[in-house]
């Protein structure tokens, strides 16, 4: 599925703290969640954000707390796709389970810059710069994570597993 | 070719004779951990998978987080934690005031032993490395499914040797050993890894040495740490243990990525600046920096000898008129012994503040939330900015000696800088 979006451009070691802080955890809601999102690092994001934008982050984005909240709340805000250059582990497990693609591109990240437009195909995990002409491709995921992914989680996998049992 | 410990715990749980790094596995879980934050939401998903709980004598749930309730919001977690554990006849369930701090409690008393796999909705769950089980944290539909099936799937991470060498000198706590390993590696340079610790060193480690240093795996971006198993942990595990478990140990042509190597003789006393753990300086080189707060608790230093180190520094000192020193006992049980040694006496009569165990201050959720411009030396495991309150605050992180001797002098320091 090709997603066309304008980039939202952050750091190195965006941790969960500043994605969703902790005085907001008292809610699951998404759309709560969202109103908070990145608000630690960047106020203007959850006021401003359009459906289909798109997060582009640095090394080790999402490091820190396992508080599921934080894919959630970008997830909640319209950002179909996150890029990084890495991904602390236990928040690309949350993505993949909650059905948000991550797309991992190392040193590449470093020819994206905020507001530039890209098109994203998360299935073949191509990345085409439209403001630079620059083409990324993201690490392919492993194995059956790929079924988690297409499943559009982990719960709709596993639940078709057990159908399927 | 051999296999390291992490990959014999998860190859045993996998059902598999052997597996290598980069594996998709699914495993067993021997135990599955939540708190008031990460449980409630993990609810909703379980249902929507379905049936009952796998297994109601291998899931522990612990309020500790927003604990004892810090207002109406947090109260209604809680009691959805509580209405679950009634519904599911959850054995292992830790009321406000009969537990404490989930990394404290698990190893304090026995539910979690070597050979053990342990998944836990927070991310300091790698804690039980400690006892040299293989134990990692998730997030909440991770944790659903688990509470559901009892599996979990991973990737066989590859491995670090963490070579510690020489024998820890007196006054260097395990804080200091993790804080300069994580300047060494940086904060994403165990990340996907398993950080595998080993050498002569290890042995002259305290058993909450070594749970502060496996607590803070993550800190390095790492899925788990893991230590051997030795007379240190016998010692620990003995009455607390009752159930039969398994001593693992690295095959001595197993495969490592990397190997680091600390001297432990050449350890200084250490602290980690915002607003990474990584930045981290020793304490001789830094200059005066005041601070505001001082607070000594927490998964990651709440244990009965950071009280005792504390305390040893406190005595007979009172803390600095312009700092507020806040003591977090981590559990009941380090609660208790510290009043019976007469360490809450001393914190008082120094003029800090005692607080029941709670997560509280750590994240930012209560009990001590820092004001604009405000510094806080923690004990506590992240210094990311905004975590501890107000997003212009900042934590400095350190061992119990040094945060205690920052309290009296109201500047960070240690305890050498109080004679």
């Amino acid at each position: 599925m090709a997603l066309t979006g304008k980039v939202w451009r952050y750091g190195d070691n965006i941790d969960t703290d500043v994605i969703i802080p902790a005085r907001y955890l008292m809610s699951f809601d998404p759309q709560e969640l969202a109103s908070h999102c990145m608000v630690d690092i960047d106020k203007s994001f959850a006021k401003n954000v359009q459906k289909g934008d798109i997060i582009v982050g640095g090394k080790n984005f999402g490091c820190g707390s396992s508080r599921e909240h934080a894919p959630v709340a970008i997830k909640a805000s319209g950002i179909p796709v996150v890029i990084a250059a890495s991904f602390a582990r236990i928040f690309y497990r949350n993505g993949i389970n909650i059905g948000l693609p991550l797309l991992e591109i190392g040193k590449d990240v470093e020819k994206i810059s905020a507001g530039d437009k890209l098109s994203v195909d998360t299935a073949t995990g191509e990345i085409k710069n439209i403001t630079t002409g620059d083409v990324f491709h993201a690490h392919p995921l492993p194995g059956f994570v790929e079924d988690i992914a297409k499943a559009g989680g982990l719960i709709n996998y596993i639940k078709e597993k057990r159908k399927n049992a | 070719m051999g296999m390291n410990m992490t990959e014999k715990i998860l190859a045993t749980h996998a059902g598999l004779k052997e597996v290598a790094a980069g594996q998709l596995v699914t495993c067993k879980l021997d135990m599955v951990l939540a708190n008031d934050v990460t449980a409630p939401p993990s609810f909703k998903e379980f249902e929507k998978i379905g049936g009952p709980v796998f297994d109601n004598t291998k899931i522990v749930l612990v309020p500790d987080h927003f604990t004892p309730n810090k207002d109406i919001k947090s109260a209604g977690l809680s009691k959805a934690v509580r209405d679950f554990v009634n519904k599911h006849n959850i054995i292992n369930y830790f009321e406000v005031g009969r537990g404490g701090i989930e990394h404290v409690i698990l190893p304090e008393k026995g539910i979690v032993a070597p050979g053990m796999l342990t998944i836990g909705a927070d991310s300091h769950t790698c804690t039980y490395g400690a006892l040299g089980g293989f134990s990692t944290g998730v997030g909440t539909t991770d944790l659903a499914v688990a509470l559901a099936t009892g599996e979990a799937w991973f990737k066989v991470p590859e491995a670090i040797k963490v070579k510690l060498t020489g024998t820890k000198p007196a006054g260097i706590t395990g804080k200091d050993v993790m804080l300069t390993l994580i300047d060494m590696i940086g904060v994403d340079g165990a990340l996907y890894k398993t950080l595998e610790f080993s050498g002569e060193g290890v042995h002259s480690l305290s058993m909450d040495d070594r749970l502060t240093i496996a607590n803070m795996a993550i800190e390095a971006g790492g899925k788990n740490g893991i230590f051997p198993v030795d007379e240190v942990t016998l010692a620990y595990i003995k009455n607390r243990v009752k159930k039969p478990y398994t001593i693992i140990e690295s095959d001595a042509d197993a495969k490592y990525c990397r190997t680091v190597t600390i001297n432990l003789n050449e350890l200084v006393p250490v602290v980690a600046f915002p607003h990474l753990p990584g930045n981290t300086k020793k304490v001789d080189e830094i200059g005066d920096i005041k601070i505001d707060q001082v607070v000594i608790g927490s998964c990651t230093n709440g244990r009965i000898e950071d009280m005792r180190i504390a305390a040893q520094i406190l005595k007979g000192h009172t803390v600095h008129k312009d700092v507020r020193c806040i003591v977090i006992p981590g559990s009941q049980q380090v609660y208790k012994e510290s009043i019976k040694k007469g360490y809450i006496d001393i914190f008082i009569d120094a003029g800090a503040a005692v607080s029941t165990p709670t997560c509280g201050p750590c994240l930012g959720a209560h009990m001590g939330i820092l004001a604009a411009g405000e510094r806080c030396v923690s004990t506590t495991n992240r210094n990311f900015r905004g975590r501890m309150g107000h997003v212009d605050s900042e934590v400095y992180l350190a061992g119990p000696q040094v945060a205690a001797a920052s309290a009296i002098l109201g500047k960070i320091a240690q305890p050498k800088d109080l004679q």
